[in-house]
């Protein structure tokens, strides 16, 4: 079941032909979700992607939700020892659970906050041999958090993903985020958000049924390829070992 | 469920090494997460076991009617009778004042069985819904003795003194702490009690904050104040042998900040009163009558897990059964009327869809 070539998911992302070099690369992958449906299991899907034994890829996981043992847990469960591939120097996690940025101005000093952490991502990724630089994911979970780690100021957090996205550009690494959509659906023009949409070259949507929840169909997903010019729609089932993607209609029950 | 039974082989040690060394009132859930009872035996059906430890539950209040102090006080009565240490804190002058008015448990094993007696065969109709959590759990309850999980409370008896008075209870009025950071410490110092390690648990806390932000305090307005506290909060306990519940009056709170609120929260509950004499509603739900109020779930924890819960029904109507037991029961829906209520197209659509797919398998 593990090894079902390719679904929907990987389809719509590129992932489907090749894993190397990694199809990503050089990308800002933003994903959004709502409360209703969470939008998590794409990221363990693109880390799980991304640390398969066929590729080099390097993964630098940002965690500020959940703590490690949640994430290892359900990698395994998927396939893929996270503590293993942390001893070989293909995932980092930084945890950033306790993160608290200092207030005003003195957030931008650099030993405090979110220049520290961009210190210590780029410090990591020059730390690999050149050749690993090319395959380099930085995963952040999830964006709210980190808005609300540096005390709701959203231009400090859009700085970092600036910073991030040089990143992108500089060593040509895949930067993929998980945001909340419902949080600024409120918000009359929610700066940070348009922002990130407008800096994502893929754009992954999940959102609930219309008609409701159902056990059959846990949500839609819409992914919209800028670089390809598509989108593609099509629900989805998470389940423990891999996400089921159909089109609409076509759920097997 | 077939996971969780794959589950004891890959992941043997923490079961094994776990299971044994329950303090009481916990019990094993999916995914190497452990549950404590939220004090009312439905929710806990209803949640597939209880609040699983490490979690940080919400409770949108109803901002006309106190049905989150229902949940509060069953979820502190419950911890204080296994002996569990809790942290209460609330805007009031004196939070310990609310102590005296929670709920004791019901007299004894055999008076409770008497009781339920009348309500099973009007349960017949419930058991369809139900009988996801019936199989496994009822059983669970039975084994791991059900007495000492979970206890159903009498609301007209207050809690006997010896349990409120007892040594590991503290108190905060959040109107005392002069900022955040204050409130933060406490409970810290509270939480490091039970630090998570591999080996046993002898203990979990309770921690219980009412009306989080409740205009009394000083810090009402500061939102991202309020946001970050909740954060560290949920981080802590997570780290932690402990459950946090959390209600609030989402009213007072901008929407997109409610939003952020339900995002933080592991699960997500709200509850809203019914009016008295509301004739349409009462000519649409069977058992009207006894109804107090809903109680909505809206997410459910999913810890070390990435698959969603997805409940049949997510609209319960809280009953007062005998005026004594709260009771939670899927909404049913009057046969004859052909203009379904708008709010229960959710549940509705939910425990169809799910029919429908069984049929066709």
């Amino acid at each position: 079941m593990n090894q079902r070539s390719s679904n929907l998911l990987d389809e719509a992302l590129g992932l489907d032909q090749v894993i190397e070099p990694w199809p990503l690369r050089g990308r800002v992958v933003a994903i959004e979700d709502q409360v209703e449906t969470s939008g998590s299991f794409v990221l363990h899907h693109l880390l799980k992607c991304s640390l398969s034994p066929n590729s080099s890829n390097v993964t630098i996981f940002i965690a500020f939700s959940e703590p490690f043992s949640h994430y290892d847990r359900i990698l395994r469960k998927l396939g893929c020892n996270l503590v293993s591939q942390r001893d070989n120097s293909r995932f980092f996690f930084f945890d950033m659970l306790k993160l608290q940025c200092p207030d005003g101005d003195e957030g931008i000093t650099p030993e405090g906050g979110l220049i520290a952490l961009y210190g210590k991502i780029h410090k990591t990724i020059s730390a690999l041999p050149e050749i690993c630089w090319r395959n380099v994911s930085i995963i952040i979970d999830d964006l709210s958090l980190m808005e609300v780690a540096a005390n709701g100021s959203s231009d400090y957090v859009l700085d970092f993903l600036h910073y991030c996205r040089t990143l992108t550009s500089e060593f040509d690494c895949s930067l993929i985020t998980l945001n909340h959509e419902d949080i600024y659906s409120s918000e009359d023009r929610p700066t940070f958000f348009i922002q990130m949409e407008y800096l994502a070259d893929i754009l992954i949507k999940a959102e609930p049924l219309a008609t409701g929840l159902a056990t059959d169909v846990h949500g839609q997903l819409t992914v919209s390829n800028k670089g390809r010019n598509k989108v593609s729609n099509f629900h989805f089932k998470v389940k423990e070992n891999v996400v089921e993607c159909f089109y609409p209609g076509r759920s097997r029950g | 469920m077939a996971a969780a039974k794959t589950r004891t082989s890959t992941f043997s040690r923490n079961l094994s090494t776990a299971a044994p060394s329950h303090g009481p009132g916990l019990k094993c859930g999916p995914n190497g997460t452990i549950f404590l009872s939220s004090g009312i035996p439905d929710l806990d059906k209803i949640l597939g076991g209880g609040f699983p430890l490490g979690s940080l539950v919400m409770v949108m209040e109803d901002a006309e009617a106190p049905h989150h102090m229902l949940l509060l006080r069953n979820f502190m009565a419950q911890g204080l009778v296994l002996g569990q240490p809790l942290l209460y804190s609330s805007p009031a002058r004196d939070p310990r004042g609310f102590l005296g008015t929670l709920p004791s448990p019901a007299a004894s094993k055999d008076d409770k069985s008497r009781e339920r007696d009348p309500d099973q065969e009007k349960g017949l109709r419930i058991a369809w819904q139900y009988k996801k959590y019936f199989g496994e759990n009822q059983l669970d309850g039975q084994r791991d003795g059900k007495h000492e999980y979970s206890n159903e409370f009498d609301l007209r008896k207050p809690l006997e003194r010896h349990f409120i008075n007892g040594p590991h209870i503290d108190c905060v009025s959040i109107q005392d702490c002069p900022d955040l950071s204050t409130l933060r410490d406490r409970f810290a110092t509270f939480l490091s009690q039970f630090p998570r390690n591999n080996g046993s648990i002898s203990c979990a806390g309770r921690i219980a904050i009412q009306s989080f932000c409740a205009p009394q305090c000083a810090y009402s307005n500061m939102e991202w104040d309020m946001l970050s506290f909740i954060r560290s909060l949920k981080s802590m306990v997570r780290s932690s042998n402990s459950v946090a519940i959390i209600t609030f009056p989402p009213s007072l709170l901008s929407p997109s900040f409610c939003k952020r609120w339900q995002h933080m929260a592991d699960t997500l509950l709200s509850v809203k009163a019914i009016q008295d004499e509301d004739k349409e509603l009462a000519q649409l739900l069977t058992g009207y009558q006894d109804m107090v109020g809903f109680l909505n779930v809206h997410k459910v924890a999913g810890i070390n897990t990435q698959v969603p819960v997805i409940l049949e029904a997510t609209t319960f109507s809280i009953k007062l059964q005998k005026r004594r037991y709260l009771v939670l029961e899927c909404l049913n829906q009057a046969p004859v009327d052909g203009s379904s209520g708008t709010s229960y197209g959710t549940s509705g659509g939910c425990s169809s869809s799910s029919k429908t797919g069984n049929l066709d398998f």
